[in-house]
């Protein structure tokens, strides 16, 4: 059985699926930081597939791109839990709900 | 050059206001510089009424229109910020720059010490600025925005002294009546603009012809409607007595001398199309001579006298209306004309009067006198103000006997016409002409009544203020004395643009000549294309009975108010009966208008919402505002604050997206 | 080409791009100082500087041709004069109003001027971006600056949590997004919005062409909060610093209207999308009104308000025709300016310690008695809001509805115009509770707010500037189609004309 692009874009499928229902379904903040992460890089996954079968560069170039928004995004959320975490101490996002309605 | 003049003409009273209001708004420090903000407001003025004067000598008889720029441009309708001088633009701007420069310069002396000097003098140079818009437009967009912007300065200065509640509500009054009237002038507008597909007056005018009778009807009905309610006429007239809430010079410049006839300008400017509807003119006729009729009668009771001058001045508004009813369009411009000299010299006497009476109270109030029930405008308190303040005097009287129609005064060559142009209209054919000529007779009578009244009442007699005249006022400062000569003079000698047709055969009747389309001029004339003229006795006689009347009412009211002073009015209740009760309580239209449209009004958007079940339109009105706050407050549900909720429902709208794009 | 070439290109291209490269080093250069001198108030003066030469530049700009730099991956010139001049001004007005409001809440920090360089630094690439690779870069600089600055007081439980929020779902979308930008790239071949519509008729990989509209549609959505992707919009707003909340509510808004402007018009054959526009316009302006007729919260009020105009402006781009787009770019100036304004207002009237967000309209009761220049301001932002005329709200509503009657929406503009009736409920009401109650019906607690604070000047010159702005915009000869003829020319060269 050859490796055909189809099979890594359902593999990017399935990642980025799980990276959904980890956003959706998981308590935890850091887990659902896990989540959004995966979600990205389900989607490097496609790209650089791609990428590989038109044997175009620019898709490469793109996927540094995503990792080093990745990186800051990653940064940027892990400070925002310790801020959330020293005005309650827990990480569960549901106990977060002061602005509503 | 011209066109650079005319671009200034618009453009420097809207830099004073800028300079004279946000300049102080933003350097409070400026704001008690009272020289400063009045010579910049004052020149603001001033110098384009200089430009309209060079523009009017070199006018070479040729319309022509400066455009700006063209504003916008969506499919068919083009709107240009486009101004037209002609011959009938040009008078209305002499008149407004001309009467505007005066009152600021009165307004110097009279705002003295307020602590809105500065707001005033913007509002003043904004006004004027609207104005300007209003008479120099070439399209009906242009004189909408004018209209409307006059409409608010209006608002802004009988408000001016919002701290009293009184005032507000006049202007609340003011700013809701003529919204009628606004709203008849879109209406107009759009009907205009579906049939003629054009909002100039090039267009508007030379389409008459192709319009269906049922059209212009319609379209001249409107924009009269549009007129009664900027220049205060049955129905619509209830606004202007209360806005003499605004100080004084406010009420001479915008409700005597120009914001008020700028429904007269309206109708002058498409006269092309009030004579092609009939019908119409009749009913101006009619309404005019009755407004004139019913303001001189409550006139004469009143006791405020701004109340009297404003009131008086709706008459005469009536008058004016009249004129526009039998179809002489210049003569209504020509009374616009010496009624605002008139009229703006007894508004800012009165001015000068009040101040001076402010002086009485404030001198009272310093002897320890209780002087809350003391009212600076009541003639009931004045009396034998001749002594103390002489040029006011003497200005006053010039007006009240111009207004009063005594011949060689302005007032007469103007009034006079009018009333001769009623009579000939009926001989012409016009058999409602008669009864409006008898009419406007009797109601010159009034006028000479009313008004020599007032002046009596203020001037002579016996003083009738607590503790005279130990206490007394003093004459106004030369800036407030100055205009009022100016305005005499003028009151005097405005007349002579318009001599009668008895002398040299009409042939030095400058205005005529000067505005009618027979002699190359913007405004058509009924009386002209008719055809009919009046025998040569016949003129004569009927000069005699204006004259006469004039003097007559003059004669008889000095006489039974200066032997007799206030205890007059009591004579006149008593001989009258209920007639003088009706005339006393304003015929009681404030109250009926109350009760037909204004508390109704209040009442579904006050208390609607508390009285749900008060009417079916309510409980719909009602039903749709809870219903939707109710919607919403469902909706907020869903805003639970939770934000895996709110991710739940990112992914639901990503399915709708990808429904949508990938199945339909 | 050669190394040196290139190299000579490079520079020319960074001369054209210049306001992009001067708030980039302006921020930089704020970064360096607040290190040494910690919260210098010289920094926003920096800030000023930097964007106030930035918009005299693309002033100049904006008559010359529209031409791109850097191999075809951002706009300059022209169109893009424009709107970055709509983003370099919004963000100057905020920085004026945000000096003395930070000082209020004590938050003056100097990398808050740093962060607002970035975030329109982002701003203006995914406004002009040309390329997918540049949107996705500029959108994610633009996001990940304005996380920070809405968690900015972090002391504040209120401000965290918005900013987490926000941050959560913001990343989320961001996911949508790329998976959107991955999918059209495997279909067309291309990351370069002009290309990619022969891209996608060589390659004929219709499903997953269409899917990668779809997502990347998605994450436009979420970045102009259109329902049902708003849910974040009413509580970021409500925690983030007030004139923080005019900053991004305006200009992160026109930057991603514009970008997906120039995705719509350049890059997607229009025969799928007018159908998913008009019903996301019609959900946005229904639930954005309805929302805020029931809400008590001032600044929630204000964000569902910006959701519903969000609404308007999509009415604009579901017209689909050049009109449609420079209307929608028209109203998103006007919308800035009123915006801008009114959390300016918002800003200076605080008082509950929680920058604002536990503040309900009574506690605003007769500001505009007291303070009768807000209470004008105030009135005149809600007039113009409700899109009464003669202010700028009535000619940017003509901009977007007009259009839409024109392409054969009319249905659409009528839902437009009831929504915008019932808009009146909530901003008459504002006018009502500043101008017509009585100082005394003011909560308690609440301090006697008519004499115990001063507007600093540069506050009250920006909310004049605002009021006058609004006064005179529809006046403006030309503006309304300053835009138009970008979409026409291009339509031209692309051949679809």
């Amino acid at each position: 059985m050859e490796l055909t692009v189809n099979w890594y874009l359902a593999l990017s499928a399935i990642l980025f699926s799980i990276g959904v229902m980890g956003v959706l379904f998981r308590s935890n903040a850091i887990v659902i930081l896990l989540s959004v992460e995966l979600m990205l890089n389900a989607v490097n996954v496609s790209i650089i597939a791609l990428a590989q079968m038109m044997a175009d560069s620019t898709g490469h170039i793109l996927v540094f791109f995503v990792l080093a928004v990745a990186a800051a995004e990653a940064a940027i959320g892990l400070s925002l839990v310790i801020a959330l975490f020293r005005t309650k101490p827990t990480v569960d996002v549901n106990e977060f709900n002061l602005l509503k309605h | 050059m011209d066109a650079l003049l005319v671009r200034l003409i618009i453009l420097l009273p809207l830099a004073g206001a800028i300079l004279t209001g946000l300049v102080p708004l933003f350097m409070p420090g400026l704001r008690k510089n009272e020289s400063l903000i009045s010579t910049i407001g004052t020149l603001a003025v001033a110098v384009p009424f200089g430009m309209v004067v060079y523009l009017f000598l070199t006018f070479d008889g040729n319309a022509f229109v400066a455009t700006f720029y063209t504003w916008m441009a969506a499919g068919d309708l083009s709107v240009d910020f486009a101004y037209r001088i002609d011959q009938l633009s040009l008078i209305m701007g002499l008149v407004v720059l001309g009467v505007g420069t005066l009152i600021h310069v009165y307004s110097i002396g009279y705002m003295h010490g307020d602590d809105g000097f500065w707001k005033f003098f913007s509002y003043l140079n904004l006004f004027i600025f609207a104005m300007l818009n209003l008479i120099l437009a070439d399209n009906l967009v242009v004189l909408f925005l004018g209209w409307e912007g006059v409409g608010l300065c209006s608002f802004l200065l009988i408000g001016f002294w919002y701290t009293d509640l009184k005032n507000s509500a006049a202007a609340n009054k003011a700013f809701i009546v003529n919204r009628i009237g606004d709203f008849a002038f879109l209406l107009a507008m759009f009907l205009l603009f579906r049939e003629l597909g054009g909002l100039d007056f090039d267009t508007l005018l030379n389409g008459v012809d192709t319009l269906s009778s049922t059209t212009v009807t319609m379209a001249v009905l409107l924009l009269f409607l549009a007129a009664t309610g900027k220049s205060a006429q049955i129905p619509l007239f209830v606004w202007l007595p209360d806005a003499m809430a605004g100080p004084t010079p406010v009420s001479a410049l915008i409700h005597a001398a120009t914001m008020v006839t700028s429904g007269l300008y309206l109708l002058a400017r498409m006269s092309d199309m009030v004579l092609a509807a009939p019908g119409v003119m009749v009913l101006i006729a009619i309404v005019g001579a009755l407004t004139a009729l019913v303001a001189a009668t409550i006139a004469i009771t009143q006791t405020d006298i701004k109340r009297v001058l404003a009131y008086s001045t709706v008459s005469q508004l009536g008058f004016m209306f009249m004129a526009v009813g039998v179809g002489a369009f210049f003569v209504a411009i020509f009374h616009v004309v010496t009624h605002a000299f008139f009229k703006a010299l007894l508004f800012l006497g009165s001015g000068s009067v009040i101040h001076g009476m402010h002086e009485v109270e404030h001198d009272l109030e310093h002897e320890g006198h209780d002087t809350s029930s003391f009212d600076a405008q009541d003639m009931r308190t004045m009396g034998n103000l001749k002594a103390y303040m002489p040029a006011t005097h003497i200005t006053f009287l010039i007006a009240t006997l111009a207004i009063a129609g005594i011949p060689l005064l302005s007032g007469f060559f103007s009034k006079d016409e009018i009333l001769f142009m009623a009579f000939q209209a009926g001989y012409n054919g016009m058999p409602v002409a008669y009864a409006v000529w008898a009419v406007g007779i009797l109601t010159a009578l009034l006028t000479a009544v009313y008004m020599t009244r007032a002046y009596v009442l203020t001037f002579r007699g016996e003083e009738r203020w607590p503790e005279a005249p130990s206490i007394a006022p003093h004459e106004s400062p030369l800036s407030m004395t100055l205009p009022l000569w100016t305005l005499a003079i003028l009151a005097i000698v405005g007349g002579y643009i318009g001599l009668p047709g008895v002398i040299a055969d009409g042939d030095w009747n400058w205005i005529h000549h000067y505005l009618a389309q027979d002699y190359g001029g913007p405004v058509a004339d009924l009386a002209d294309s008719a055809g009919f003229s009046l025998p040569l006795a016949l003129k004569w006689l009927l000069i005699a009975i204006g004259g006469g009347v004039a003097i007559l009412g003059v004669s008889l009211a000095w006489v039974a108010y200066d032997r007799e002073g206030l205890a007059f009015d009591d004579r006149l209740r008593e001989r009258l009966g209920p007639l003088y009760g009706v005339w006393e309580v304003k015929y009681r239209l404030d109250e009926v208008y109350d009760a037909a449209l204004v508390n109704p009004i209040r009442d579904i958007m006050g208390q609607g919402f508390a009285k749900a079940d008060a009417s079916v339109v309510d409980g719909v009105v009602n039903g749709a505002a809870r219903g939707a706050a109710a919607f919403g407050r469902v909706l907020g549900r869903i805003q639970t604050g939770v934000i895996q909720r709110y991710a739940v429902m990112m992914v639901l709208g990503v399915v709708i997206v990808m429904a949508l794009i990938l199945f339909v | 080409m050669d190394l040196s070439q290139a190299y000579d290109a490079m520079l020319g291209d960074l001369a054209g791009a210049f306001p992009l490269v001067l708030l980039a080093v302006a921020g930089l250069v704020i970064v360096v100082w607040d290190a040494f001198r910690n919260n210098d108030p010289l920094l926003p003066y920096i800030a000023g500087g930097a964007l106030a030469i930035g918009l005299v530049f693309e002033g100049s700009q904006l008559a010359s041709e529209q031409t791109t730099l850097f191999y075809g991956n951002i706009r300059a010139g022209g169109f893009a004069a424009f709107i970055n001049m709509v983003l370099l001004g919004g963000t100057l007005l905020s920085v004026v109003l945000s000096v003395p409001y930070l000082r209020q809440i004590k938050h003056a920090y100097g990398e808050v001027y740093a962060l607002m360089l970035f975030a329109t630094v982002g701003m203006m690439a995914l406004a002009t971006g040309n390329s997918l690779i540049m949107l996705f870069v500029g959108l994610e600089t633009m996001s990940v600056c304005l996380y920070i600055l809405v968690g900015l007081v972090r002391k504040d439980e209120g401000s965290i949590e918005s900013a987490f929020k926000y941050f959560v779902l913001g990343a989320f979308a961001t996911g949508f997004f790329l998976y959107g930008i991955a999918l059209l790239y495997g279909a067309t071949g291309t990351v370069y919005l002009h290309e990619m519509q022969s891209g996608f008729a060589q390659s004929g990989a219709t499903t997953m062409f269409w899917a990668g509209v779809g997502l990347l549609l998605v994450g436009f959505f979420f970045k102009v909060s259109a329902v049902p992707f708003h849910m974040w919009t009413p509580d970021a707003y409500q925690g983030a610093p007030t004139t923080l909340t005019g900053y991004m509510s305006t200009t992160s808004k026109a930057a991603a209207f514009t970008a997906l402007i120039l995705v719509l018009y350049y890059a997607l054959p229009p025969e799928r999308w007018t159908t998913v526009l008009a019903v996301v316009a019609v959900l946005t302006m229904v639930a954005g009104n309805v929302l805020a007729l029931a809400q008590d919260n001032v600044k929630r009020m204000l964000a569902y308000s910006s959701i519903a105009h969000g609404g308007y402006i999509l009415v604009g781009l579901a017209a689909g025709t050049a009109a449609g787009y420079s209307g929608a770019l028209y109203y998103l100036l006007i919308y800035s300016i009123m915006n801008i304004g009114a959390f300016g207002v918002i800003a200076l009237l605080e008082w509950d310690g929680k920058i604002g967000r536990e503040q309900t309209m009574e506690s605003l009761s007769g500001i505009g008695t007291q303070r009768p220049f807000l209470g004008l301001a105030m009135a005149v932002f809600m007039f113009s809001l409700i899109g009464f005329p003669p202010f700028g709200g009535f000619f940017g509503k003509v901009a977007v509805f007009g259009p839409a009657i024109d392409a054969g929406l009319t249905w659409l503009a009528v839902i437009g115009l009831l929504a915008s009736v019932a808009s009146a409920g909530y901003y008459l009401r504002v006018v009502y509770v500043f101008s017509f109650k009585s100082a005394d019906e003011r909560p308690a607690e609440a301090p006697a707010t008519g004499t115990g604070f001063n507007v600093p000047f540069s506050s009250l010159a920006v909310l004049s500037l605002c009021v006058v702005l609004l006064v005179v915009v529809g006046f403006i000869p030309g503006l309304r189609d300053v835009t138009t003829h970008y979409f026409i020319d291009m339509a031209v060269a692309a051949g679809t004309l």
